[in-house]
């Protein structure tokens, strides 16, 4: 399904993606583990298009990100940004309802509204949120409304961006099975970032670890904790001691 | 050649931008004739752009007039023509001040505002969240503002214009010992319709630079509040110098011939 192959990123000195390959077969859940500033969110957004890569392939369902129609490719995603990008001009369900109102077979506002009350529910949020505005949320409900919005209109892909980041143990569980239900439930191919590898065993079907501009390892989920791999190791364990320097 | 070398890469850096700035300007024209319209976005942009700025633009206008009316006054008492002060006024306000000044209170106004809210939006990633939600960011946010700026600054001027005339009428009436019927009739008598018309043309041009320099900073913005911050300050310097300049390029082209 997804296709990402000698991937490369700079941003002036800082080589941030030296060579990536990856693959999401359709219907999987793929999570995107590594240190920080590693570049993965780097990744996704290239993926998007939102980042232009230097040097590499980039094809999604057979076909090539740059060759095809910008509105027509970004049609079947969802993302849920790092830092929930909602609409500060706009209360909380326009946010969620935003492509539900817009663009061919758009609903009407009340209808909109349901859906996104009932997404909003289903991130854990009640009706009364509706109507407020982003600013007057805490952290962690932004990230949840951010990751009702990708939701909201059942998207063939899903990006999430650290969906647990910042939520209390109970609500990252919400979120951890939520994420598994969407793509269970709805065979959607979502591909997750997180640090959190209790989200990791929750949520992945394949693991990816970046590393240095490449993918260090990638195998599936259950043999995350025998591989002998030691960055995999020391990230796992979380360690300061082994071959990933603690100042970076 | 050093020296040399630094002139080149200046006169480089600016084409660079001039080509960057007409691209965006042609890419934001060619958005405007293709649909998808947004027209609640469009709706709010003519309110904040042109209703909001009414007070500022009438403020401004008034005072305006009314200096004029002083200047024009005291120069022209010393040839003995203190009877101008009606048409000058009049056709000082219609063809330059009501448009240079209604752009540039509303370049102040607008450019600042619309780099700084589409720069956070930049900066906080809406614009990429825009995108992934299958909506053109140049069709939602740049589209909507050009345009209404375009359609609202004639309309300002108009009033702008109005009001001018007005502060000198009142100065030239309390102030002048000016005959009230007779400063209406020779300020009606004088101007001609291409006065007002070139007016309004200079107005809606300028209504396009405040809004496309706004949106183009604000799209281009750098990261961070210091990038919002720098992306303000140049919307606004750069949308006063270019109207400025463009009102000298209009000027000549109306009334040279
Ligand atoms: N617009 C940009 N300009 C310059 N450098 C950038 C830009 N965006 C990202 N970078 C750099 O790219 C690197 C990777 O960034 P990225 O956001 O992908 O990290 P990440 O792996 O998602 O980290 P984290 O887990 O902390 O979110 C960082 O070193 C960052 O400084
Ligand atoms: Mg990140």
């Amino acid at each position: 399904m997804i296709e990402v192959r000698g991937l490369f990123k700079r941003f002036g000195a800082n080589e941030v993606l030296r060579g990536v390959d990856v693959t999401v077969p359709k219907g999987q859940s793929l999570v995107v583990i590594g240190g920080s500033g590693t570049g993965k969110s780097i990744l996704l957004k290239c993926i998007l298009g939102l980042e232009r890569p230097d040097a590499g392939t980039i094809r999604v369902a057979g076909e090539d990100a740059r060759r095809s129609d910008r509105e027509a490719y970004l049609a079947r995603f969802g993302m849920l940004f790092q830092g929930g990008a909602l609409f500060d001009s706009m209360p909380v369900w326009q946010n969620v309802a935003f492509r539900l109102m817009r663009g061919r077979g758009r609903l009407k506002r009340a209808e909109a509204r349901s859906v996104a009350v009932d997404k909003l529910r289903r991130v854990g949020l009640g009706p009364e949120v509706a109507d407020l505005y982003p600013a007057e949320l805490s952290g962690g409900m932004q990230k949840r409304v951010g990751l009702a919005r990708a939701i909201a209109a059942e998207p063939d892909i899903i990006f999430f961006d650290e969906p647990t980041t910042g939520l209390d143990p109970i609500m990252a569980g919400v979120i951890n099975d939520l994420i598994r239900e969407i793509v269970v439930e709805m065979g959607a191919t979502a591909v997750t970032i997180t640090h959190d590898m209790s989200s990791v065993r929750a949520i992945a079907d394949r693991v990816a670890m970046l590393h240095a501009g490449k993918v260090r390892w990638e195998g599936p989920v259950d043999e995350v904790d025998s591989a002998p791999d030691p960055y995999l190791r020391q990230f796992v364990e979380g360690s300061a001691d082994g071959p990933i320097p603690a100042v970076r | 050649m050093k020296p040399l070398a630094a002139v080149g890469r200046a006169a480089l850096a600016l084409l660079a931008v001039i080509g960057r700035v007409a691209l965006f300007a042609a890419s934001s024209l060619s958005h405007l004739v293709r649909p998808p319209f947004y027209f609640r976005e469009f709706g709010h942009a003519l309110l904040t752009i042109g209703w909001f700025s009414l007070p500022v633009v009438g403020l401004t206008t008034l005072f305006t007039g009314g200096a004029l009316a002083l200047q024009i006054y005291s120069g022209g008492s010393r040839f003995n023509a203190e009877a101008v002060v009606p048409s000058i006024v009049a056709i000082g306000m219609v063809r330059e001040l009501g448009p240079v000044l209604t752009g540039l209170m509303v370049a102040g106004r607008v450019a600042a505002a619309i780099a700084a809210e589409i720069g956070t939006m930049r900066v906080t990633e809406q614009i990429d969240a825009l995108a992934t939600l299958s909506t053109n960011p140049m069709k939602y946010l740049t589209v909507p503002r050009v345009l209404a700026a375009t359609l609202a600054l004639p309309v300002l001027a108009a009033v702008g214009d109005a009001i001018g005339i007005m502060g000198g009428y009142l100065v030239g009436v309390t102030r002048l010992d000016f005959n009230a019927a007779a400063y209406m009739t020779n300020t009606i008598d004088f101007l001609e319709t291409g006065d007002v018309v070139s007016g309004l043309v200079k107005a809606a041009v300028f209504g396009f630079i405040v809004a496309l320099m706004g949106c183009y900073h604000g799209m281009n913005s750098g990261r961070g509040a210091r990038g919002v911050g720098r992306a303000t300050t140049n919307a606004v310097v750069s949308a006063s110098i270019l109207i400025l300049a463009s009102n000298y390029l209009l000027t000549e082209l109306f009334f040279s011939a």
